[in-house]
C-alpha cells in the first residue's frame, strides 16, 4: 500500500516458481500489488513487506504455487489465541476488530 | 419472478442511524441481513450477479452503489460480518457462495454462471474451485464498492487502483469510535475504577492528584484510540505500539503538566498513558488492512513487556510520590 509500510522482513509468503504458469490470477486478487509480472510471462514477488498474509493469492493460485501461513493481522486476535491456546480469533467479531469495520466494502469515500 | 426480494438503492435515515449506530459498535445483534438473491432495478437473466456479505452496512452500501445498474446481489451468510474479515473467518467462502446459490435458485433466474465478488473476499472464495464444485465464473470485482460502477462500465474488469486497498484518513477516523468504545467493555471497565480509587489513596485528599492517574489513563486511550490512527502516516515508527507510545508521551506529559503534578507524577502519568495508548494503539492493528499476522506476533512480543514494565514504574512512581508528598 502506498505509504503505509508495516514491519519487514516478517511475511510468510513463498512463490514457487517452477509450479507458477503465469495465470496472473495472484495480480488480480492481491490488494497489495505485491506481486509482479516477469519478463518470461511468469511472476514474482516484487514486494514481500507489503503482504498482509491474507492468504487471497495462495486460496486462487490453481497450481499451489504460493504457500503462506495465512491469518489476521490483528492484536487482540492473537491475543485470544494465546490465552486459550487456540489459533488466534477474533471472538464474536465485536469491539476493536474487525467486525464492524466497513473499509471493505467502499466507506467512506462518499459519507451519506 | 416475485419471489425474488427487491433491494433499493435508495437508503432511508434509517439505514444512515444504523450505520452511524454501528460505527459506535451500536446495534450489532440487529445488523444481519437476511441471506439469498435480491434485485436491484430491474434484472433480467442476462444481469450481471453481484455477491456480498449479510453485514448490514456493508449490504447498505453495495445496494446504494448500484444505483442505475440493474442487477442481481447475491447475500451469502457470514452471520452479519463483513466481506473481508468473514472471509478471513471462513464465512464468506467457495461453499457458502455455492449453497446460497443453489438454495436461492439462482439458475432459475439468471442464464449465465458468472459471479462478481469483492475481491477482499478472495481470502476465502477460490475462483478455480467454485469452477470446479460449481460450474460458476468467478470473476473479482472492486475492494470498494463505490468503484462498481467504473467497474461495470469498463467491461467487469478492475483498474490497479481498484485493486489496491487505501487506508485514508477519513477511513481511518470512521474506524476510531469502535476502538473507544472496546476499552470501556467488560473487565476493562474496572481500570478507570481503580484508578479513581488509587488516585484517591494517594491523592492526600487534594483532587487534582487524585485525578491523575485516571486523567493519565483516559488520555493513554485517547491517545493510542483516536491520535495515533488519526495521525498513522505521521508518527515515526513501523510498529504501531511505538506510534502509539510516542502519542502516548506526549498526551500523557502535557496533561500531567496541566494538571500540576509534582515532577515524580508527571514522570508517572507520562508512563502510564504511554503504556495504555502503546497497547490500545496496537489493538488498532486489528482494524487496518496491512498488518500481517506475523508482524503483530513479533510486536506482541516485544511490546506487552515493555507496556507492562512502564504501568508498574509509572505505579511505583506514584506511591514514591506519596511518601514523598
Ligand atoms: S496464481 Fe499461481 S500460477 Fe498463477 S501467476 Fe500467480 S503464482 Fe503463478
Ligand atoms: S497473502 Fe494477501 S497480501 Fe500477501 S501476497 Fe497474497 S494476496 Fe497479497
Amino acid at each position: 500500500m502506498r505509504g503505509f509500510r508495516y514491519l519487514s522482513g516478517v511475511a510468510s509468503l513463498k512463490l514457487n516458481a517452477e509450479k507458477c504458469t503465469g495465470c496472473r490470477v495472484c495480480l488480480s486478487v492481491c490488494p497489495h500489488a505485491v506481486f509482479t509480472e516477469t519478463d518470461d510471462r511468469r511472476v514474482r514477488v516484487a514486494d514481500l513487506d507489503a503482504c498482509m498474509e491474507c492468504g487471497a493469492c495462495a486460496k486462487n493460485c490453481a497450481f499451489g504455487a504460493i504457500s503462506l501461513k495465512p491469518g489476521v493481522g490483528c492484536a487482540e486476535a492473537i491475543i485470544n489465541g494465546w490465552l486459550r491456546g487456540t489459533e488466534p480469533s477474533c471472538g464474536d467479531g465485536s469491539g476493536g476488530c474487525c467486525g464492524t469495520a466497513p473499509m471493505a466494502e467502499g466507506e467512506p469515500a462518499a459519507p451519506a | 419472478m416475485a419471489d425474488v426480494r427487491q433491494a433499493s438503492s435508495t437508503l432511508t435515515w434509517r439505514d444512515t442511524i444504523a450505520r452511524w449506530a454501528l460505527r459506535w459498535d451500536i446495534g450489532r445483534e440487529r445488523a444481519v441481513v437476511e441471506p439469498g438473491l435480491y434485485r436491484v432495478g430491474e434484472p433480467t437473466p442476462a444481469s450481471p450477479v453481484f455477491v456480498t456479505a449479510n453485514y448490514r452496512m456493508t449490504f447498505d452500501l453495495v445496494r446504494r452503489d448500484l444505483l442505475g445498474i440493474d442487477s442481481w446481489l447475491l447475500v451469502l451468510d457470514t452471520n452479519g460480518v463483513n466481506v473481508w474479515c468473514a472471509a478471513g473467518k471462513g464465512t464468506f467462502s467457495t461453499k457458502e457462495l455455492i449453497v446460497r446459490a443453489a438454495k436461492s435458485n439462482l439458475s432459475g433466474h439468471v442464464n449465465h454462471r458468472t459471479l462478481i465478488v469483492p475481491q477482499l473476499g478472495a481470502t476465502g472464495v477460490s475462483a478455480h474451485e467454485a469452477r470446479q464444485l460449481g460450474d460458476y465464473r468467478v470473476i473479482f470485482g472492486p475492494i470498494r464498492s463505490r468503484d462498481i460502477r467504473a467497474f461495470v462500465a469498463a467491461g467487469m474488469k478492475t483498474t490497479p487502483e481498484m485493486r489496491v486497498v487505501t487506508f485514508t484518513f477519513a477511513e481511518r477516523i470512521v474506524l476510531t469510535p469502535v476502538e473507544l468504545v472496546g476499552t470501556l467493555r467488560g473487565w476493562k471497565l474496572l481500570i478507570p475504577v481503580g484508578l479513581i480509587a488509587a488516585g484517591w489513596l494517594l491523592g492526600h485528599g487534594s483532587l487534582a492528584a487524585a485525578c491523575q492517574p485516571l486523567v493519565a489513563y483516559i488520555v493513554g486511550v485517547l491517545a493510542g484510540g483516536v491520535l495515533t490512527p488519526a495521525l498513522l502516516p505521521w508518527l515515526p515508527g513501523r510498529g504501531f505500539s511505538l506510534k502509539g507510545a510516542l502519542a502516548g508521551v506526549v498526551a500523557g506529559a502535557a496533561a500531567s503538566l496541566a494538571l500540576g503534578s509534582e515532577p515524580l507524577g508527571v514522570a508517572a502519568g507520562t508512563l502510564l498513558a504511554a503504556s495504555v495508548a502503546s497497547f490500545v494503539g496496537l489493538n488498532f492493528t486489528g482494524a487496518t488492512p496491512f498488518t500481517s499476522p506475523s508482524g503483530v506476533e513479533k510486536e506482541l512480543r516485544l511490546a506487552l513487556p515493555a507496556q507492562a514494565a512502564a504501568a508498574v514504574i509509572a505505579g511505583v512512581l506514584w506511591i514514591v510520590q506519596y511518601f514523598l508528598g
